[in-house]
């Protein structure tokens, strides 16, 4: 039984706060993917032919009900020549494009079926249907629903040290492993996650209220 | 057949020793996160500041460090810090009841707001005291706004459970990786591995839809057949926000 | 309609020796503020209401006129003065050295005792079948026997006329049947005071007469005292003996319902009432 040691801390901090930097790296390019790949994919749902819609919908569905560890532990299994960074963020990305997806389509069917209507009445093309009068219409209240679900990637992102990603938990770790200080470098971790979500998601809730959800 | 699937099917005791550890941690966690939520969901509606504060703090705490490290700390730090140790599937019970009941306080939290005020005040109309009023009004009416989103809860903390892999449980993820190694085929191991979970998820799913619709029949409400069959984690991804 | 009401005539409990209640009214708003922010609702308000009276509130809306009986069913704190019941106050304790105190939830729950509501949405419990709408509070709040409590919620459902709705979900009546077992609801509880809050302004125009049918037979057929705030001046004038005008969160008149519908001495009564007559 150990007490807390205090000087452990000191010198486990500069390393953790060194793979800080890959964590917060792995949740901005992350969420970037989420954020564009799951509109792709609300547009996708909107396809006229089933023979879109119907497999669109039921590979989301296993993707959003399966863990997040094994698709990660899989496609690093299976993508060895690829860099583990890489296939964390790609993973990430497309895990979290679809629950995003999800916000996104009821973004959509949040415009009213008016507006589609005028737009073929002006004849205007799909593509402009959607740039020009859907999607900005669609998009705008999203952004608190993309910021919590990027909260909630960034609490995912140790799972990242599992494919040997150097974030911050794998440093953490290796600190605790080398020294036999897992109770200071967990707890140093834990405390760097609360202070770097907690104001995030009060912002957030901020954000909500400003656009009255 | 595949060596993959035709040594799985050999080895299915330890198979099933495995799923037994995985429907263990998701049960056993489901259940003390449902304790959690309801204890914190509840204090954060008390008349005192300190009562509200101590479940504002512990929800914030547990939903704001990440599971990850609840889980890592609990099994590693922990028998360092004060020499108890907790077996790998009990500290994975722990970790996932903590951080799943801060979510969850928040659900039950939520749901006791959306009762009708106009409840609470024909509660009061009739003399009642401010347990009853809990128990018998306003619960049974909560009660049935919480199950969907108890439902996603659910089904996120499933997804969570080959953490438990990482820590030495013999769980679903850890007995089929084994069967991986010895076959080398990746690709059948992961998908089949991915397709057992999307299965318990769908199971649970179901079971949580049957539960939403005998609450909703309590309230003389009907649904078809058709929605039972239906998951959620559709439109729980649009709701999340708040809850996540 | 059936108009046994074997399970009201009992007395309430608590009724006064014989002289006390003539000197002291059932009900007393002793200058009585409610303030919501800087928006004053009841200015100084006073009236009383007498044991066994049935009394209709009648004004423009925004007079304060609901507020009076949320006040009175401990919905709503009073911003300032006091309501008496029964000679008690009902919503403050004594202290020591006699002066008044907010009164704690226990006290209140004492004083709630008494007092029985009616809402506007008949707020029936939807978690709950009919019968155990009326048997909750009867047997968890005042300690009856089960037994007994359905026995006289059959009584009183047979009273409003829904005997055969026993165990249906409140979901599956109309407005005025629930508003009817809102009321058996209310009764089975035994008060002696009865508040009234609007209870067919939510009713389809077809269903109006029946429950202001109902309400008119147990105003007859019991002693319970009755403040009814209500927009039907056939009420107000077949049921009620005294009607309050009610203006600005201010009592501008009040009398017997011939005095104040055929001659109303007051301006604002008879701009009142020729707007809604």
């Amino acid at each position: 039984m150990n007490a807390f040691d205090w000087d452990a801390v000191g010198e486990a901090l500069p390393l953790l706060l060194e793979g800080f930097r890959v964590t917060l790296l792995a949740t901005v390019l992350g969420t970037l993917v989420a954020a564009v790949l799951g509109l792709a994919i609300a547009v996708a749902g909107r396809a006229p032919s089933r023979l879109v819609t119907v497999p669109v919908k039921a590979v989301m569905e296993f993707i959003r009900s399966t863990p997040l560890l094994v698709q990660l532990v899989g496609a690093a299994a299976l993508f060895t020549s690829v860099e583990p960074l890489t296939i964390g963020i790609v993973v990430l990305g497309v895990h979290y494009a679809t629950y995003t997806s999800e916000v996104y389509r009821a973004g959509i069917d949040g415009v009213p079926k008016g507006q589609w209507e005028a737009c073929r009445a002006l004849s205007l093309s799909p593509r402009r249907t959607w740039q020009a009068v859907i999607l900005p219409q669609a998009v705008r209240n999203v952004l608190p629903a993309l910021g919590n679900y990027a909260i909630s990637m960034f609490k995912e992102t140790p799972f990242l040290a599992v494919i040997t990603v150097q974030e911050m938990v794998f440093e953490a770790r290796k600190y605790g492993a080398d020294h036999f200080a897992y109770t200071e470098a967990f707890t140093l971790a834990g405390l760097v996650f609360l202070v770097a979500s907690y104001p995030t998601s009060l912002l957030m809730r901020k954000l909500e209220k400003r656009l009255g959800h | 057949m595949s060596d993959f699937l035709s040594t799985l099917v050999d080895e299915f005791p330890q198979v099933r020793a495995g799923l037994w550890v995985t429907l263990q941690a998701t049960v056993l966690g489901s259940l003390l996160a449902l304790l959690l939520s309801f204890t914190l969901g509840l204090m954060a509606g008390s008349k005192l500041l300190l009562v509200r504060g101590v479940s504002r703090t512990v929800v914030e705490f547990f939903r704001g460090t990440s599971l990850y490290i609840q889980l890592f700390w609990l099994y590693y730090a922990m028998p360092q810090l004060t020499g108890y140790e907790l077996t790998p599937v009990v500290c994975g019970v722990v970790a996932f009841g903590l951080n799943y009941g801060a979510y969850g306080s928040e659900i039950v939290r939520g749901a006791i707001n959306s009762v009708p005020r106009a409840q609470y005040e024909a509660a009061v109309a009739l003399n009642m005291s401010p347990f009853h009023r809990m128990r018998k009004v306003i619960l049974p009416q909560a009660w049935v706004q919480m199950i969907p989103s108890f439902t996603n809860l659910l089904i996120q903390l499933l997804k969570c459970t080959p953490l438990l892999w990482l820590i030495s449980a013999a769980d679903l993820m850890t007995v089929v990786q084994q069967i991986r190694d010895r076959t080398g085929e990746t690709l059948t191991a992961y998908l089949t591995l991915l397709a057992a979970y999307f299965v318990l998820a769908y199971a649970l799913t179901l079971l949580m839809n049957l539960l939403e619709r005998s609450a909703k029949r309590r309230l003389g409400l009907h649904t078809g057949t058709r929605s039972l069959l239906r998951t959620r984690s559709a439109e729980a991804a649009t709701t999340a926000g708040g809850a996540r | 309609m059936a108009t046994d009401s074997a399970p009201l005539k009992e007395p309430a409990d608590a009724t006064p020796a014989t002289g006390t209640a003539a000197v002291e009214p059932l009900v007393r708003f002793d200058k009585v503020v409610k303030r919501y922010g800087d928006h004053v609702v009841l200015d100084e308000l006073d009236f009383t209401v007498r044991r066994g009276e049935h009394v209709t509130l009648i004004g423009p809306s925004g007079s304060g006129k609901t507020t009076i009986l949320r006040l009175l069913m401990t919905l709503e704190k009073v911003s300032d003065g006091v309501i008496w019941v029964d000679g008690s106050p009902l919503s403050h304790v004594r202290t020591a050295d006699g002066s008044l105190k907010p009164a704690g939830e226990k006290q209140l729950r004492e004083s709630r005792k008494k007092i029985g509501m009616v809402f506007q949405q008949f707020n029936l419990f939807p978690n709950m079948k009919v019968l155990q709408n009326i048997t909750e509070a009867p047997v968890n709040v005042l300690g009856m026997a089960r037994e007994e409590a359905e026995a006289r919620a059959v009584d009183l459902l047979d009273l409003v006329g829904l005997s055969g709705k026993v165990d249906a979900h409140p979901s599956q009546l109309s407005g005025g049947q629930q508003q009817r077992v809102a009321i058996a609801r209310a009764l089975a509880m035994r008060p002696e005071i009865l508040l009234l809050d609007e209870v067919t302004s939510a009713l389809d125009p077809e269903l109006v007469a029946g429950v202001l049918d109902l309400l008119g037979d147990i105003a007859r057929s019991t002693d319970i005292t009755m403040l009814c705030v209500t927009h039907e001046m056939n009420f107000a004038r077949d049921v009620s003996k005294k009607v309050l005008m009610f203006d600005a969160g201010r009592v501008v008149e009040s009398g017997s319902p011939e005095k104040i519908f055929s001659d109303p001495e007051h301006e604002r009564t008879r701009e009142f009432l020729n707007a809604v007559l």
